[in-house]
């Protein structure tokens, strides 16, 4: 299929690629990659953002204002979505918001031109998958530590005849079983497509460039365009992919807290 | 008698990942529908529509998955089975 669509292989920048060989751990090797070295550059770069702006000062400056700015976005989140007790959990629901913001944007940058190839780690099913997990553990765990088995009756919903109950109740724990692949598959797939589709229509570009100036213009001039559109796009779906895998991990947080 | 003009796994394949697309278009519809209606609400109770948005979202997440699984199973079929 590749060697058919010219020399543009859409699934390259997602490959991983070892950078330290690393150790062997029985038989695994635990390796640094590519992965792992822009994981730390978000980490990095947002602990750089979050110490520049934690000064209190009375009068905020720019940068104070965007790092509150930030905070109260998933304070005022998480108080909409778990209410009554959900501050406790606002340290873990805006680590994650923030680390998958970083991640998608920096997924996006432009830094190609310079040599340096972003990868786009939340494009990865393993990864999304432990952050989702991380929400689903805290979701069990908080559950069962405050309810008891009365959290089962999470799966039926309240003033619900007992035939019915028969038939709601594996529906429900289904649902609610499915929930971690749901919140990983989401991220994953979205930054995923968005990143193959700005690959093919760079392929477009590049391949009628080349081909000759005619169909560079024809073809290449409006798929670029249509490129500067859809990476705009991907800065907003980079944006609601990150409110959207806090605000599910909130309200099932409210589920485990709550009971309904 | 026998097929004289079977189509190749191969092919199948790709067919299938191609028809599995048409799956992310009737997802578009349903994320058109929760951001058309919530903008049809908004725009008659606008002093309503900012308290929503949670739910917005929780409809666009909703909606978009089911496109998503569209692509997962052109993915899957691509380069998995």
């Amino acid at each position: 299929m590749a060697e058919e669509s010219g020399k543009i292989d859409p699934m390259h920048q997602f490959e991983v690629q070892t950078i330290w060989d690393g150790f062997n751990i029985a038989g695994h090797q635990i390796a640094f990659t590519n992965s792992a070295l822009w994981m730390s550059v978000a980490v990095v770069l947002l602990w750089a953002f979050m110490a520049a702006g934690m000064k209190r000062e009375l009068v905020p400056g720019r940068w104070q204002l965007m790092v509150e700015n930030c905070t109260n976005f998933v304070a005022k989140l998480v108080d909409e979505n778990i209410g009554h007790g959900g501050r406790k959990y606002l340290p873990y629901v805006f680590s994650i918001f923030m680390f998958i913001l970083f991640a998608n944007v920096l997924g996006l940058l432009p830094l190609g031109i310079f040599g340096l190839h972003p990868f786009t780690f939340t494009s990865h099913f393993t990864v999304t998958g432990i952050l989702a997990i991380l929400s689903f553990l805290i979701v069990l765990i908080v559950g069962f530590w405050k309810h008891g088995l009365h959290f089962f009756t999470l799966f039926v919903p309240a003033g619900v005849p007992w035939y019915m109950a028969l038939i709601l109740f594996p529906i429900e724990l289904v649902s609610f079983l499915f929930r971690p692949f749901s919140l990983a598959l989401r991220l994953f797939v979205a930054m995923t497509a968005g990143h193959i589709l700005l690959k093919v229509l760079a392929g477009f570009v590049i391949n009628s460039a080349n081909a000759s100036p005619i169909w560079g213009g024809v073809v290449g001039i409006p798929s670029f365009a249509l490129m500067v559109g859809i990476s705009a796009l991907e800065l907003l779906v980079a944006g609601i992919q990150a409110y959207v895998f806090a605000l599910l991990t909130s309200l099932y947080i409210h589920d485990a807290e709550h009971l309904h | 008698m026998e097929p004289t003009a079977m189509i190749s796994p191969e092919a199948a394949k790709l067919l299938g990942a191609g028809i599995a697309a048409i799956g992310a278009g009737i997802a578009a519809i349903g994320v058109s529908n929760v951001f058309g209606k919530f903008l049809e609400g908004a725009l008659r109770n606008p002093g309503a529509a900012d308290g929503q948005q949670g739910r917005l979202f929780i409809g666009f997440a909703a909606a978009e998955l089911l496109g998503l699984l569209a692509f997962v199973v052109a993915m899957i079929l691509i380069f998995v089975a």
